[in-house]
């Protein structure tokens, strides 16, 4: 015991005469630790406490205080007790005994043991004793943490001071200045407000104590430690001004006052703090500053000078107006809403009536704010507007005048159905239904285009409201869309009718059903055959446009069960008719048809009823229409069904997958299980107009030119390969090693691709384990002796299976990927496989459209690019290195495939180490290595790393160099490229000006117009380099 | 807008832009030649800026299509444009900002001409002497807070 007080001793003398600051350190462990107690540091520190010298009575405080913030939890209450009492009479003391005396008392204030009574007392010496604004910043930030730790720990206590507490506040913190203090200070702040202390007299002196920093301007300096953003404090500054509505008799005033301000960022300030205050606020806070706000308001909208404020003070009006519904009234109070939508109707209302209509806008963006705010606005708004739009828009007859009016309509729709959510209450445009119907009609029989499109999207929004469109008007309006869509030759109308016909049938299926599909299905069958018998080249262009919008009309009803089932038949008809060649339709309208079927199926929602149309009914169908016309094909009868197409094939894959991936797995299973038997045992029972010959053997080697039954595994393809992982497919063993087979032998490029795809879909799928790994080995010991074999026949088929295993693998992070991968590297070398593996590479990279993508419920592991690029990048640069000259390119190209599908993230950090290896790409004589690597430099170049902006002079004469390539793609990009570089550092280009500008003139007379255009963007930003008025 | 007052046409008519040149098949072929048509010359100056407005000068028609002129095989440029009031005091600065443009844009071997559209400025004749002549162009350039307008007028505009 006596050693432990000799310590002690030894430790309290080094701290205060030795001025060592760690034993503080030391003595506090000691305390953890039970070595000494508190009242033994008190006893050992009382000659430095008593001394006559300031300085060491500092120090000895500041020992005790730094000992107490490590073990303030440790205390008794006593201990507090007795603490408290001797701090709070220290504070009379010397003025350099404030600062640690200070830090101990906040360490106080963290006690949980704090006696009763002590909290109040404390503050009040503090408040009596200490000036706070006279304390350095360090112990101003001290006494703000005491307020807030007390505010936490003691509420009833402080508020049993009363407004004293308040009031000493707001000594404390008058004239703040330092950012970091003023977020706490707003902080103690904010919590007066919100947690009920009593003001008192002292509200006006609280608000104005806070509201002088009203509306913030400051700027963090470079580099800030602190990370106090402007942001924060507008923030925290806010939610002291508008946490009240006693402060709103000093805050509008204020608020209307700082919008005469010039300075944009307080005008909006101000703006979005009026925003955030009305939702507290009450009608009568409001009542007397209503005509000033609405000045003000009015002012910023008609006279904006940017968007930012024109929204801002839109949202405010907005605001205001829903405070004002939202209040209840009495008998005695005025309705001050109506007196507030008068005045907005009085200076608004005249500018919608002016022939020229120049501050419409502004007027009808104010109105639809305020109409926009509440169920009680909007009638009144739209009562007093909506007549004089219709009488306005059927007095002029200038189409421009026109179309504004109908879109100021149309925006009034809409801000009235953001304000409506009662069910029940009659909507406001009821009582002008009629008139807003038959102008919505009348501008769809105009000639002009903008005005037929405003009007669609009207008419869409009518349709959205409840009772607005009577059954008759939607007849009407589906007569006007049939008659848009076959007659109308502008793209745009035609698809915003189809757009407008999308939504409407969604909402009214049943005029749909027996107008709109029967008309163009007569249209699609009738169309063609006029074809035939008129030949007039020009004749022919139009015609073929109309079938073209009736598919996608077809597509965008189709919504509704009951519709589906409408236009998926018509549809189905349309491909049989083109396939026995009823109707003769070229291949791109065939593949619409195709894609009209994919659409439906990607938007119709998942249902038992959908799900079986698809599966039991459109599957079959397609399936056995493909079957007829590979098996016709063969049969040498001259004409050929469009259905053995590679196009039509591949869009009828797309309708496979997208029903097998996402309409209903259980009946996907069924359709999975029923095609691979079709595939392999030649089970042709589920089809329709069953009338196959029963040998059909489809996987089998096709013998002679019957490439067009072989390729019909690509739908086997979109079936199996997207099925949900859920899913098992049936014989899976037996179909992988035929498919195997298949794609080694098939000599057919689509056949072959598509049984490698359909190998590598399932492969991605395959559980981990013995039986995945052997098959992956025996398919790799396949391929690898047919790669070996210079001569094989079947080189090509074999680099095709591997390419697409290795990206099945790659995808899902399989440890054999790099087998693949490696085996892919090293075909770089080879002399006619070399730069089909650099191709190669890009179809690792990238997304595949048809299988081994998300959609297909795919194995896809995140990131697996950039694995793929930091595992194998190195092995690139030194194939480089290692190859011949005529190889090089090989692995240039490779590199840029890579590269080119990184994100850019990972392209400015790999960039420095391929740096060279690029700028050797960019002047490879290949073009499409350099068109590669340009694109790919194009994105990295609008945020240049240093490393880049090192090797400027190496990059300039290089793409200085390819403005004269005889590729235009190649000039365009390297001018993209050179454009990009005007915006580097100017002190880093300016030597580079007047030789890029020398070089970039020459292509200002490139025979090429968007060659040209660049050309004349790039040396228009570079004249501006170092100029004056320029950058 | 403080300075609302201090314009000479505080309020102009706008005009509609008009939407990008269409992309036609034949503009990437290869191995066709596009010649430089009306149209492309129309692109080049239809984006300067106004020095006093936020606007372009195709917004506020000081320039239109049919009043550009070009015939690529003899290598000339014609352009006239139309101040938006008569008196306007910018008539000059925002010819000189086509000339630069055009300057800037167009291969050497074109002689560019800049004049205002007949009988819509007062001092129609004086400004278009002063476009036409080089020397009074090229000192003009010359000037810093001359070239610092123009190139305002011709910096692309970042919304």
């Amino acid at each position: 015991m006596a050693a432990d007080s000799v310590v002690l001793l030894s430790l309290v003398e080094e701290f205060v005469s030795g001025l060592q600051d760690s034993k503080a350190k030391d003595t506090a462990t000691g305390i953890k630790d039970g070595q000494f107690t508190i009242l033994q540091l008190v006893e050992a520190l009382g000659l430095s406490l008593t001394s006559s010298q300031p300085q060491t009575r500092a120090r000895g405080v500041q020992l005790l205080s730094e000992v107490l913030q490590y073990c303030y939890e440790d205390l008794t209450e006593r201990e507090v007790e007795v603490l408290i009492c001797f701090y709070e009479n220290r504070l009379k003391d010397h003025y350099v005994v404030i600062p640690p005396l200070l830090q101990g008392l906040r360490a106080l204030t963290k006690c949980t043991v704090l006696p009763p009574g002590s909290a109040v007392s404390m503050l009040r010496s503090l408040f009596q004793d200490i000036h706070v604004q006279s304390l350095m910043l360090a112990e101003r930030s001290c006494v703000y943490n005491m307020l807030i730790n007390l505010m936490e720990t003691r509420e009833a206590e402080l508020k049993g001071l009363g407004a004293d507490f308040v009031f000493g506040f707001i000594q404390s913190m008058d004239g703040e200045r330092d950012p970091r203090n003023l977020l706490l200070a707003f902080q103690i702040a904010n919590n007066i407000i919100r947690r009920g202390y009593n003001l008192g007299t002292f509200t006006e002196e609280l608000f104005e104590v806070t509201s002088c920093y009203f509306p913030i301007d400051f700027t963090p300096p470079p580099n800030d430690p602190h990370g106090i953003t402007k942001e924060e404090l507008i923030e925290a500054l806010r939610a002291i001004l508008t946490g009240t509505p006693k402060f709103a008799e000093f805050l509008l005033p204020l608020i209307i006052e700082k919008l005469d301000s010039d300075i944009q960022s307080s005008k909006l300030d101000s703006l979005q703090t009026l925003t955030a205050c009305v939702s507290q606020y009450e009608h009568k806070d409001l009542a007397e500053f209503l005509e000033g706000l609405w000045a003000s308001l009015r002012r910023e909208v008609f006279q904006t000078s940017s968007e930012r404020i024109e929204s801002a003070g839109l949202a405010a009006l907005t605001a205001l107006t829903s405070c004002l519904s939202r209040s209840v009234l009495n008998s005695d109070s005025e309705d001050s809403l109506g007196i507030f939508l008068d005045l907005v109707l009085k200076d608004c209302k005249h500018h919608l009536c002016e022939p020229d209509l120049k501050l419409v806008w502004p007027s009808a963006k104010l109105l639809q704010a305020a109409c926009s705010a509440s169920s009680r606005a909007s009638p009144i708004l739209t009562a007093a507007v909506m007549p004089l739009l219709t009488e306005q828009y059927n007095n002029t007859t200038q189409c421009s005048h026109r179309r504004t009016l109908l879109e100021v309509i149309q925006r009034f729709i809409q801000s009235v159905k953001t304000s409506q959510s009662a069910e029940n209450e009659e909507n406001v445009f009821l009582p002008f239904r009629q008139s807003l119907c038959s102008l919505v009609f009348s501008a769809l029989s105009e000639t002009n285009s903008s005005l037929q499109i405003t009007a669609t999207s009207v008419l869409t929004l009518l349709a959205q409201q409840t009772g607005l469109l009577l059954d008759s008007d939607v007849e009407l309006a589906v007569d006007h869309l049939i008659r848009l869509l076959l007659t109308e030759e502008d793209e745009k109308v035609s698809l915003a009718v189809v757009e407008c016909a999308g939504t409407l049938a969604e909402l009214h299926p049943a005029a749909f059903i027996t107008k709109l599909i029967p008309r163009l299905k007569k249209e699609m069958f009738s169309g063609p055959i006029e074809q035939d018998s008129n030949r007039e080249a020009p004749e022919l262009q139009s015609r073929h446009a109309v079938p073209q919008w009736c598919l996608s009309a077809l597509a965008a009803v189709s919504t509704q069960p009951s519709v589906v089932q409408e236009s998926t038949s018509v549809l189905l008809e349309l491909l049989s008719a083109a396939h026995t060649g009823a109707v003769s339709l070229s291949v791109e309208e065939v593949v619409m048809a195709c894609r009209s079927l994919q659409r439906i199926a990607e938007q119709i929602q998942d249902t038992e009823e959908t799900g079986r149309c698809f599966h039991d009914i459109i599957i079959p169908r397609l399936l056995s229409l493909a079957l007829q016309a590979a098996l016709q094909g063969e049969g040498s009868s001259g004409r050929r069904s469009p259905l053995v197409e590679e196009a039509v094939l591949s869009a009828m894959v797309s309708v496979i997958s997208t029903s097998c991936s996402r309409l209903q797995p259980i009946l996907a299973a069924q359709t999975a299980s029923r095609t691979v038997s079709l595939f392999l045992d030649g089970d042709v029972s589920f089809l329709p107009d069953n009338s196959f010959p029963s040998h059909i053997q489809l996987l089998k080697k096709p013998q002679g030119d019957s490439w067009s039954q072989s390729q019909m595994v690509c739908l086997l393809m979109g079936c199996v390969c997207s099925l949900p992982r859920s899913v098992a497919v049936p014989h899976v063993d037996q179909l992988l090693s035929q498919l195997e087979d298949m794609s080694c032998t098939c000599s057919h490029p689509l056949s072959y691709t598509s049984a490698a795809k359909c190998f590598a879909g399932l492969v991605n799928k395959r559980p981990q384990g013995d039986s995945l790994d052997s098959l992956i080995q025996r398919m790799m010991k396949r391929v690898c002796s047919e790669l070996d074999s210079a001569s094989s026949p079947v080189r090509t088929q074999a680099f095709t299976l591997m390419i697409w295993v290795a990206k099945a693998l790659l995808l899902r992070y399989h440890p054999l990927s790099t087998e693949l991968t490696d085996k892919l590297f090293s075909l770089l070398d080879d002399t006619n496989l070399g730069p089909m593996a650099a191709e190669g590479i890009s179809l690792l990279m990238s997304d595949s459209v048809d299988v081994l993508n998300r959609g297909c419920h795919a194995d896809v592991r995140i990131l697996y690019r950039q694995r793929f690029f930091s595992e194998n990048s190195a092995k690139l640069v030194q194939g480089f290195s290692a190859a011949s000259q005529e190889k090089k390119p090989n692995y240039l190209k490779a590199l840029s495939n890579i590269v080119n599908k990184l994100p850019k993230q990972v392209q400015v950090t790999e960039l420095p180490a391929l740096l060279m290896l690029l700028l050797e790409a960019l002047s490879c004589p290949d073009q499409g290595v350099q068109l590669s690597t340009l694109s790919c430099l194009e994105p990295v170049l609008m945020d240049p790393p240093p490393a880049l902006i090192q090797q400027l002079e190496a990059l300039v004469s290089r793409l200085l160099a390819l403005i004269c390539s005889p590729a235009m793609n190649v000039r365009t990009a390297s001018l993209r490229c050179i454009h990009a570089l005007s915006r580097f550092p100017i002190h880093e280009i300016l030597p580079f000006r007047a030789r890029v500008l020398q070089a970039v003139a020459c292509a200002l007379d490139d025979k090429k117009r968007l060659v040209r255009r660049e050309a004349v963007q790039a040396r228009g930003e570079w004249f501006l380099v170092g100029s004056p008025g320029g950058r | 807008m403080s300075g609302g007052t201090r314009l000479e046409n505080a309020n102009p008519v706008i005009f509609q832009r008009s939407g990008e040149r269409l992309l036609t098949a034949s503009e990437e072929d290869e191995d066709v030649h596009d010649p430089i048509d009306d149209r492309e010359i129309f692109d080049l100056i239809r984006s300067i800026n106004d020095p006093e407005h936020p606007l372009s000068l195709e917004e506020l028609n000081v320039v239109e299509q049919v009043r550009v002129k070009v015939n690529d095989a003899e290598s000339t440029v014609s352009v006239e444009f139309t101040p938006t009031i008569p008196h306007c005091s910018m008539a000059t600065l925002i010819g000189l900002s086509i000339k630069v443009k055009l300057l800037r844009s167009l291969p050497d071997r074109f002689k560019i001409d800049v004049c205002i559209t007949p009988g819509t400025h007062t001092s129609e004749v004086a400004v278009n002497k002063q476009l036409a002549d080089k020397e009074r162009v090229a000192a003009a350039l010359e000037n810093s807070s001359l070239l610092e307008v123009v190139n305002q007028c011709l910096s692309t505009r970042s919304i």
